[in-house]
């Protein structure tokens, strides 16, 4: 018999990764290696990383990294690309460094058009802090800072992010897309690889929205969770490649 | 024909991977890891497992390497 | 580029001394007094097949940079004081990663917006910092537009060599005004940063270039790093300027732009019998004390002349350490005190030992 699934080569030898039990950031990050290695770009890759559960990516995947502070991780990435156009760059983010605190930053960095890859993860919390309120917290949902539900009146309402990317004329390819089941987990890493591959081909700036499940913050099992991510999330939050030129 | 290796070290015990065997070939074990979780077991007496990794790809940790 | 001289901006000077010492990125956000920067080099940034973008913000433009020199390349960013005070988390991170940071300061008045009229408010801020954390930043402080030359090559320079943020504090009459200056040849050697630039992890270990050390031992020692690494900075870079020291009675002590009128005020008060020196330093930070310590202990008084309520004053009063009297002659923003006001300023303080503010 033959190896026919194990760890990507682009990840660290030896780690065991920190996020909670059922928690999708493991696959994401998995797939995104497993795109590195398809396109054996691993050597040329710069990432900025961002600041949550998603800091920790250079502990996990083999490459080189440089930090940014929360919110920065497009514009240090922006940085990057423009001092070495010809190295690989991408950003892995929350949805709050990326759309909250982040905002103009990501924003801005779809606009010019930059030739950067970036990932971001939904999943409708602040996670690392224990589950407060962010940019794409569902309506009625409870988190330790809207305790009795997000409401219009005193919280506003979420972003939809890969919609707004989509709108911006220097994006090539904005999607969103899930890790709930196997088959999305498949589409997943398809739009993984295409965010890369128009920064390859110099199409523009290359982005895809994760939602994932945070079983921890949602007090849910990890199947339970992703339920909630087919249920509440996909409704407001569909899935789908919004743009892609 | 098929088989898994689970790795226990890895594994957080979220049981995402007994949901996803569509033959049910992963089960919840007696035994506990070291931080007190019923850890998972491969159970494949009649040889049922294809390979297909639906397991390993919903795996969170990488705790699942598959054989083909 | 050659000695000859030419009349020049400020501003103009730096951005292409920026462009002499091989700055490949700039990274800015309009602001007065110093948009020329940026005006200038937009337009040289592409001619050389070099890279500009005009940021989104203070915050973006700061970290672009921080992300640009990690790669390795030298690469810039210049703002004024409020807007500065944007990039203070990011200096904070730079300082942390040791990332080698260029940030010119054109000062104007503060706090908040404030207006566009020269001051020297942000010594503080420069010097100690409005990031968290125990970090230094180097801190050169040009007198005249040559030296705006001269100190952004060292800028960058030190910013490689020792991979510290380097800030360049001007002002807005630096930044405005025409001078001659010369620009030569770019005077330092390029710094090796192939140990620790990221470039791909081709052929060797990948790099991580983080302040995150969920690791009590290890961040200790990292801060311990960066104060001894500060040690040898100041060992190696504090520098200063003296007139007439030796016989002085009384020290002049200014910085950036100030020098000029303490230099004028210090002939004016010799030509009334009274022995007067100057001092100036040129690194802010790390800041002479060892050499006004020096100064104090031979009996020499101070009079520290600044457009701001007495930032520098307390820097050169600890270094006093009460050895002698140490007063200050300040406006905190406006037109630049007078030779006048100043030469008035130093007989008042001599007489009355009594700190001296300008009137309006």
């Amino acid at each position: 018999m033959q190896q026919v699934f194990s760890k990507p080569k682009s990840m660290k030898k030896d780690f065991r990764y920190t996020f909670c039990p059922g928690c999708d950031h493991g696959i994401a990050i998995r797939l995104i290696g497993e795109v590195i290695d398809e396109l054996g770009v691993r050597e040329e890759i710069i990432s900025s990383t961002s600041v949550g559960c998603s800091v920790f990516l250079y502990d996990f995947l083999d490459i080189d990294a440089v930090e940014a502070p929360h919110g920065r991780a497009l514009a240090s990435a922006t940085g990057v690309k423009r001092a070495r156009p010809d190295k690989v760059v991408f950003t892995y983010s929350g949805d709050g460094d990326f759309a909250s605190i982040g905002l103009a930053e990501s924003m801005h960095t779809a606009l010019r058009g930059e030739k950067i890859t970036a990932f971001c993860i939904n999943n409708t919390t602040y996670g690392m802090t224990g589950g407060q309120l962010g940019p794409t917290t569902l309506m009625g949902q409870k988190t330790t800072t809207s305790p009795t539900g997000r409401n219009q009146d005193y919280y506003g309402y979420p972003i939809k992010i890969a919609e707004h990317i989509a709108l911006c004329d220097g994006t090539a390819f904005s999607a969103r897309v899930s890790l709930d089941t196997v088959a999305n987990i498949n589409k997943a890493k398809q739009a993984i690889k295409k965010a890369f591959q128009v920064q390859l081909e110099g199409k523009g700036f290359g982005f895809v929205e994760i939602l994932s499940s945070c079983p921890t913050n949602w007090h849910m099992t990890p199947e339970e969770a992703h339920e909630r991510v087919r249920n509440e999330m996909m409704p407001v939050f569909p899935l789908g490649v919004f743009k892609e030129i | 024909m098929g088989k898994i290796v689970i790795d226990n070290n890895r594994c957080k015990s979220c049981y995402i991977c007994t949901m996803t065997c569509p033959k049910g070939l992963i089960k919840k074990s007696d035994k506990t890891n070291r931080l007190g979780d019923y850890m998972v077991e491969f159970d494949d007496k009649n040889s049922e497992c294809i390979g297909c990794a639906m397991c390993a790809k919903r795996c969170p940790d990488m705790a699942i390497e598959v054989y083909r | 580029m050659s000695d000859e001289k030419v009349l020049i901006k400020g501003n103009y000077a730096i951005a292409q001394a920026a462009v002499n010492a091989g700055c490949q990125c700039y990274f800015g956000y309009p602001i007065t007094p110093q948009t020329e920067i940026g005006e200038y080099l937009s337009g040289k940034m592409q001619e050389l097949d070099r890279a500009y973008v005009c940021a989104e913000s203070e915050l973006g433009a700061i970290n672009m940079v921080m992300g640009a020199v990690s790669t390795g390349v030298k690469a810039m960013t210049s703002s004024s004081s409020c807007a500065v005070a944007l990039m203070q988390e990011a200096l904070s991170y730079a300082a942390s990663d040791e990332l080698p940071v260029v940030l010119v300061n054109v000062m104007r008045t503060g706090p908040g917006l404030g207006y566009i009229y020269p001051a020297q408010g942000d010594y503080n801020q420069a010097v100690y910092g409005g990031g968290n954390g125990d970090y230094k930043i180097i801190v050169l402080a040009p007198s005249t537009v040559q030296e705006c030359v001269d100190l952004t090559y060292r800028a960058f320079y030190l910013a490689q060599k020792y991979r510290n943020p380097v800030i360049l504090l001007a002002d807005g009459l630096l930044g405005q005004m025409m001078e001659p200056a010369s620009f030569g040849e770019y005077p330092y050697p390029e710094v090796d940063v192939s140990g620790w630039a990221l470039t791909g992890a081709k052929g060797r270990e990948a790099r991580k270039i983080y302040s995150v050390a969920p690791d009590e031992k290890k961040q200790i020692q990292h801060i311990y790093d960066l104060h001894k690494k500060f040690e040898v900075i100041t060992e190696n870079e504090t520098t200063y300027e003296e007139f007439n020291i030796d016989d002085a009675q009384i020290v002049l002590t200014a910085f950036g732009s100030m020098t000029r009128n303490i230099k004028a005020a210090m002939n004016v008060l010799r030509g009334k019998g009274i022995k007067a020196g100057c001092f100036r330093p040129v690194t802010l930070s790390p800041f002479p004390h060892k050499r006004i310590s020096e100064l104090a202990a031979a009996g020499k008084d101070f009079a520290v002349v600044e457009m701001n309520m007495g930032q520098m004053f307390k820097d050169v009063k600890y270094a006093v350490d009460g050895k002698s009297n140490v007063d200050l002659i300040n406006r905190p923003c406006g037109e630049w005190l007078s030779v006048e006001e100043i030469v008035a300023g130093v007989e008042g303080v001599m007489q009355g030992g009594k700190t001296y503010a300008a009137s309006i």
